[in-house]
């Protein structure tokens, strides 16, 4: 083939592509149009007040920097100047202050860039049609569900490094994702709720990632981001930034972006679909008590993706509705004193029941309201209260007063069965502190409310069975409490209490006494509960325990006998990570991930895998471990009906499961042996020749060859030792 | 079965076993140097001179001569039987390694860049017949650039020594032109701690604050295999006659306060040489380990810690049987 020579080659497409465009030095000048129209007697004067008319604006110019174009037939000028400025920094200012200024009842200033009146004359007159863009199909963002082996995903963030694993059986443990080129982030990362996205997040702003391959999803501007917090649903995402939000000319204008009147805020909600900016916010982090932290999410959506709230302490609750982001109710609701709120969240009957709404049309069964839950403090002479309020109806649904409040904390289970308020009270005197557990069981009717008495514990933890109708606590009565210092371990109890459905109330399963846990986690499925001394450098155990050790999964919903009161309760396995930071249950209830965090601490970071025994499955020690996160799933698709098939033929599947591992098992043996194999030929090739060039090396220093070391002669010398131990003379007679 | 030799004073700095194994010598920061019987650790003697930290020591192969290196910027040639001093070199410096070479004939030592004097590595001849009478000046003297050198020995090529160096670096020099012959910069990430030869000099394992052991083709630097610790390495040496590396370290004296004991960073650990596994843990030391150095006849190997405690462990029969992955032949 012959190669084309250069001057063959046509490169005039290239060159065109890659001309550089020279900088045209006009950009100080500008055009003045809607200028009056005079006679030369009156062009000074005139020159004088539109120097006068600049200058008072920002914009300091003199008359002689006004070039007027003149029409020598009429003797008039043509009603347009123009205007050179220092630099284009300041012709810029001047076009945003003085474009559409009045500058007399008649006249009003028009202005346009030099460099643009030229550009906006040699544009196209004919329309053409813009080019259609090739469809791309896009990956399946929930793919990662569909995993033959039905695998959870979760991500790590060590160094720079995102890296994406899937977590299974131990020969399908492997890297999902990782491309160091793309997915990086700044600060940390974070799944949606339902596990579509992953969020990282840098200077700019936050980026959305989905799909297999991780493609780039969406991206919100916002600069010096810092705290970040999907909906529910993964509709709206909000974002906060420690610093306030600044407009300058390089601010890109669009609805993807902030504009002027965002200007001084510094919490944005973006609709993640669209990627618009949908409101923003000022929210400042509580002042007067330094140290305190921002409370985040600041904003609390409903579990429906509706509504959003935001609560001014002390005095009321805004809510807006999405996705106009307008007050629902064009007003807030007004609650003198009011601190705190929750929303509840939905059960999965309640999605149900939605989803089953929706379909027939109009709402076959009433579906619930959205509701929440706030408290008071005592203000004036009104007792403390916490509150359940109906939304949007804003009907008050149940009220309960409290006496001798200094604390509430609103604790609702997941399904939004049950509330509890922990109530944190004082003596008459104000010297010591007790706790209350208050619940309401939201389900029935009048909404009865229950009071567990802890005496004089503080509970430092608590925690909702999921999906079910028990609670675990931490108290304490350490004197060491809030007093933390190096090496001091305040020492705990937990307890487990469980709704008696026959008196329908709460009553202690079980106290566990003088331990160090200070966190509990409980399993998304319910039944194991893990309890963990985390952040102490002197302890870091891992308890799992069984709540329903004696009763198997399938009769445990339907018949709790009063006999077994408590007695289900067992310990599985107690296992240890030093320096553990992070404790999380996988959405599947088969594995806790602990991790070490370097954010934390400097020593071991990393992170292990466990199962729910407390066997240890993988333990990683990787120096800058930062961060660890399981990838939530959304939830199931099956019935009830399915998922009881699926349990009545367990035995079923457990046998083609059994059968899978034993196969692989070999598989991998036969793996390793080979694997092993090829390293050791390897090396003895590798040895093979370098002995013959040692050799070699040592003839051509002149030496004979020393033959190895086994033919060598061995020295053995033989000592005999004669030692006499005892004399004895003695005289035989005859 | 291990032994524990009546302690040195203070921390632990370098031991060597003789050609025959049957001496264990060992220095320390207490000034002084001990042979002890390897076999029941039994002290044999002492040799007494240095006014500083013993840096390091090595004994040639017949057990005739031992040279030392100490903070007192000396370097001292001793007769093993008779534990007299027979020789002593002056520096500006301190004196951080030494070495024999293959021959006996020649020794390699490294002394400290400091007080306005660089790093040198320093190569001398021996005088075998008559240890008194040594010639003060070295055969050859370079300055390697760059980060500085603190571990050498001599390759099996003749004339050329391989160095760790401060940065992490690998390097090859010429010993007579003290030409950097060949480097391989990203050796390690951290301090190479030490740098103990195979037998036959073809390879070499090191060791380094980053947490790894390598081995390295002593003739073109190739990483051959990396031993991941999760702990800062400050000595590595080969097994004889198994397909083991021992690997010993510790956090630092100042941070250890703050790691849990039970966390066992104080164990030496043996490494399968070839599968880069960990195999097995002995333990023992109350600190990190500074030193290990293996038994020239792979029957047992010694530790030497920061607690001033030299550990002396012969290997059961269970050690040579156990084929814990099915009979494979591995060349030493």
């Amino acid at each position: 083939m012959a190669v084309p020579t250069d001057e063959e080659i046509n490169y005039s497409d290239i060159e065109k592509k890659y001309q550089v465009k020279l900088e045209e030095g006009f950009d100080n000048i500008l055009v003045v149009d809607g200028v009056p129209i005079i006679d030369r007697s009156k062009l000074d004067k005139l020159l004088a007040k539109i120097a006068k008319e600049f200058t008072r604006k920002g914009s300091a110019i003199k008359p002689e920097d006004i070039a007027v174009p003149w029409n020598e037939q009429t003797g008039k000028n043509t009603g347009y100047i123009f205007v050179e400025f220092r630099n284009a920094d300041e012709a810029t200012h001047a076009l945003s202050t003085m474009n559409g200024h009045q500058f007399d009842s008649r006249h009003t200033f028009v202005i346009n860039r030099f460099t643009d009146i030229e550009r906006f004359a040699n544009v196209e007159e004919k329309y053409v049609e813009p080019e259609r863009e090739e469809y791309h199909p896009k990956e399946h963002l929930r793919a990662w569900l569909a995993d033959p082996q039905g695998r959870d995903q979760y991500v790590t963030y060590r160094g720079d490094e995102v890296t994406v694993r899937w977590q299974g059986k131990p020969s399908q443990c492997e890297v999902a994702y990782s491309n160091p080129q793309t997915l990086r982030t700044e600060l940390y990362v974070s799944w949606s709720p339902l596990g579509t996205y992953l969020a990282t997040v840098h200077r700019q702003g936050i980026r959305l990632w989905g799909g297999p391959s991780f493609e780039h999803q969406a991206r919100f501007f916002h600069p010096m981001v810092r705290l970040i917090d999907f909906s529910p649903n993964e509709q709206y995402i909000v974002t906060w930034s420690n610093e306030s939000i600044v407009i300058t000319d390089a601010t890109p204008v669009g609805p993807q972006y902030f504009s002027a009147e965002d200007e001084g805020n510094n919490t944005a909600v973006w609709d993640i679909k669209s990627g618009h900016l949908l409101r923003t916010f000022s929210i400042s982090p509580p002042e007067g008590e330094g140290k305190k932290q921002m409370a985040w999410p600041s904003l609390k959506w409903s579990p429906d993706d509706k509504y959003v709230a935001r609560v001014t302490p002390g005095q009321q609750i805004s809510v807006y509705e999405l996705p106009g982001m307008g007050l629902q109710g064009k007003k807030s609701m007004k609650i003198e004193g009011v601190i705190d709120f929750e929303w509840c969240p939905l059960g999965d009957k309640d999605r149900e029941d939605a989803g089953k709404a929706s379909a027939d049309g109009k709402g076959a069964k009433k579906v619930r309201e959205n509701m929440l839950a706030y408290w008071t403090p005592e203000v004036a002479n009104q007792p403390a209260r916490v509150t359940l309020v109906n939304f949007p109806s804003r009907a008050t649904l149940r009220q309960k007063n409290l006496f001798n409040v200094t604390e509430c904390k609103l604790y609702w289970q997941n399904q939004g069965d049950f509330l509890c308020v922990r109530v944190d009270r004082h003596t008459k005197t104000k010297k010591s502190i007790f706790c209350n557990l208050e619940i309401f069981r939201v389900r029935e009717k009048d909404f009865p409310v229950e009071v567990v008495e802890l005496k004089a514990d503080t509970v430092m933890d608590f925690s909702w069975e999921p999906k079910g109708e028990r609670f675990a606590i931490v108290s304490s009565n350490d004197p060491n409490l809030g007093n933390p210092g190096p090496g001091i371990t305040v020492k705990t109890d937990v307890s487990f209490y469980q709704l008696d459905r026959g008196k329908n109330d709460f009553k202690l399963l079980r106290t566990l006494s003088s331990r160090t846990t200070n966190t509990i986690r409980w399993s998304p499925r319910g039944r194991h509960v893990v309890l963990a001394t985390v952040g102490s450098m002197a302890k870091s155990e891992l308890d799992f325990w069984d709540l329903d050790f004696n009763t198997d999964d399938l009769g445990r919903r339907e018949g709790q006998k009063e006999v077994d009161w408590g007695s289900g309760i067992q310990q599985l396995g107690v296992a240890d990570h030093y320096g553990v930071t992070d404790v999380e249950w996988d959405p599947s209830g088969r594995y806790l991930a602990t991790a070490a965090s370097s954010w934390t601490h400097r020593l071991e970071n990393g992170y292990a895998v466990w199962d729910f025994r407390g066997l240890e499955i993988e333990k990683h020690l990787l120096d800058f471990f930062k961060q660890f996160l399981w990838r939530p799933r959304p939830p199931s698709l099956l019935t009830k009906d399915q998922k009881r098939q699926i349990r009545k033929n367990l035995r079923e599947y457990s046998r083609t499961f059994e059968e899978e591992d034993a196969a692989e098992e070999s598989n991998v043996s036969a793996e390793l042996v080979a694997l092993r194999k090829r390293l050791v030929d390897e090396w003895n090739a590798w040895r093979t020749r370098c002995m013959e060039e040692v050799s070699n090396v040592i003839r051509v220093k002149g030496k004979k060859v020393e033959t190895s070391r086994q033919d060598e002669e061995r020295e053995e010398i033989e000592v005999w030792v004669e030692e006499v131990i005892e004399q004895v003379e003695e005289v035989v007679e005859d | 079965m291990n032994r524990r030799l009546s302690r040195h004073e203070r921390s632990l700095t370098q031991i060597r076993y003789n050609k025959d194994g049957d001496l264990l010598f060992s220095c320390s920061k207490d000034h002084v140097i001990n042979v002890w019987f390897s076999h029941n650790g039994e002290r044999l003697g002492t040799y007494d001179g240095h006014n500083g930290t013993v840096w390091t020591i090595d004994v040639d192969s017949q057990s005739r001569f031992l040279v030392s290196g100490s903070a007192d910027n000396e370097m001292r040639l001793w007769e093993v039987s008779t534990g007299k001093c027979l020789f002593v070199w002056e520096f500006p410096t301190a004196v951080k390694r030494v070495a024999f070479n293959e021959e006996d004939d020649q020794i390699v030592c490294i002394t400290e860049q400091r007080m306005g004097y660089q790093g040198a590595i320093r190569v001398f001849d021996v005088n075998r017949d008559d240890g008194r009478n040594q010639d003060t000046e070295p055969t050859s003297i370079f300055h390697p650039i760059g980060s500085k050198p603190t571990v050498c020995a001599f390759s099996y090529m003749p004339g050329m020594i391989l160095t760790g160096h401060e940065s992490g670096k690998v390097a090859l020099f010429d010993a007579k032109t003290g030409e950097e012959v060949l480097n391989n910069e990203r050796a390690h990430m951290d301090i190479v701690t030490d740098l103990q030869l195979s037998e036959d000099r073809s390879y070499f394992i090191t060791s380094s604050k980053d947490k790894t052991a390598r081995i390295h083709d002593a003739k073109t630097l190739t990483v051959l295999k990396t031993f991941s610790t999760e702990t800062p390495l400050n000595s590595a040496a080969l097994a004889r006659g198994a397909p083991y590396v021992l690997l010993g370290g510790g956090q630092e004296a100042m941070s250890v306060t703050t790691t849990s004991l039970r966390q066992g960073k104080f164990e030496t650990r043996f490494w399968h040489k070839i599968f880069e596994e960990e195999v097995g843990r002995v333990k023992g030391h109350f600190g990190p380990l500074n030193t290990i150095a293996v038994h020239p006849a792979g029957m047992g190997y010694a530790s030497g810690g920061e607690d001033g405690f030299v550990r002396v462990h012969h290997f059961d029969e269970s050690y040579f049987k156990a084929k814990p992955y099915g009979d494979i032949e591995i060349l030493d």
